[in-house]
């Protein structure tokens, strides 16, 4: 087992910057899924709230031993940096015969940062199939400001995902994306444990950036999707150049002139 | 009589553009619609349901963004709220 962690490339962070997710599929070995589950089952304890991660864990759980899969720890940094602290972590549980999902919601408060995101790493120990209520989530939600809940009365979107996943599934998600546990219409119970993650350095130029220039990194940050509206999604892509621009350092980058031509005032150039 | 609510999101203020959203909810008890439930809109366009029998009663309005704001992006604009009473 390759023990190094993994960065990213630019091509991978700029999906994150337009779907607001990576999936890592399968990627915890069976043995650690098992230990999980039997942990996840009788409860963990809370962390406080800031604490390093490196610290925040005992070493007997299976917690640190998931964050060092190499694939993880290198998709964590790339992400969110070096010695991120813990903003908190919990057991999500769907019941068998549930008979409701939960609202769709973007977690926490709206939170409005141009320069800074949190990552919850999602982490399902067991197959999640169609019947068994995996997550919602909505690709492409995270810049829309949003307050939890309020968002409630959607129920679908065109493209939305209906998480089905192998056993030692990880997804890791920008805070704003709307997501919801949907409905579980099986016997078995499906736990899904998550960590968000503070940063604790400026998110720039974490990944691995040998791909900076990339075509297919301007294309990624051009996806739209099927549940935009035809002149939103224009400023989706705006904004997603802003969030690009806040994680390169780089003020000229663009996509298709749309943040150069809205912000070119030559009166005021001319003036300095 | 009880009323039987459909909300759709269209993907621009006219009612004939394209679904990318939806919602329902029963009165009569007959269906538990819930969040996530369904990959395929119940029609193509709001127009569409107009013509399976549904009755608009609400559209959202159209509302300039607050200066300052011109760029954020928030809820979906253009939703319908339409009614049928079985």
């Amino acid at each position: 087992m390759q023990t190094t962690k993994q960065l990213l490339t630019s091509v991978q962070v700029a999906r994150f910057v337009a779907q607001g997710f990576l999936r890592l599929d399968g990627v915890v070995p069976r043995e650690l899924n098992e230990e999980a589950i039997a942990t996840l089952s009788t409860g963990i304890p809370e962390v406080p709230y800031g604490t390093p991660a490196a610290h925040a864990f005992p070493q007997d759980t299976f917690i640190p031993r998931l964050l060092a899969l190499p694939a993880v720890a290198g998709a964590l940094e790339s992400l969110v940096g070096p010695a991120p602290t813990v903003d908190h972590h919990a057991v999500h549980v769907r019941e068998p015969h549930e008979g409701t999902a939960q609202d769709l919601h973007a977690d926490a408060i709206i939170d409005v940062r141009p320069d800074a995101f949190d990552v919850q790493l999602m982490y399902y120990p067991h197959e999640v199939t169609p019947a068994m209520g995996g997550t919602l989530s909505v690709p492409g939600s995270h810049l829309r400001r949003v307050n939890e809940t309020d968002i409630g009365r959607v129920q679908n979107l065109r493209g939305q995902t209906r998480l089905t996943c192998p056993a030692g599934t990880v997804v890791l998600v920008h805070h704003g994306i709307w997501h919801g546990g949907r409905r579980n219409d099986t016997a078995r119970r499906r736990f899904m444990y998550k960590i968000r993650f503070n940063p604790t350095v400026p998110q720039v130029r974490l990944w691995d950036t040998s791909d900076l220039h990339d075509p297919a990194v301007a294309a990624e940050l051009g996806t739209t999707f099927p549940w935009y509206e035809q002149a939103t999604a224009r400023l989706e892509i705006h904004n997603r150049v802003l969030l690009w621009r806040a994680l390169t350092g780089d003020d000229t980058f663009d996509i298709d002139h749309w943040v150069t031509r809205v912000s070119n005032r030559p009166a005021l150039r001319s003036h300095t | 009589m009880k009323q039987q609510v459909l909300v759709l999101y269209l993907a621009s203020s006219a009612l004939d553009s394209d679904v990318v959203g939806w919602s329902r909810y029963d009165g009569t008890g007959g269906t538990r619609p819930t969040t996530g439930d369904s990959d395929e809109p119940p029609y193509t366009t709001g127009l569409a349901a107009l013509e399976d029998g549904w009755r608009l009663f609400q559209a959202s309005q159209l509302l300039p963004p607050h200066p300052g704001h011109e760029y954020d992006t928030s809820f979906l604009k253009h939703e319908f709220f339409f009614e049928k009473l079985p």
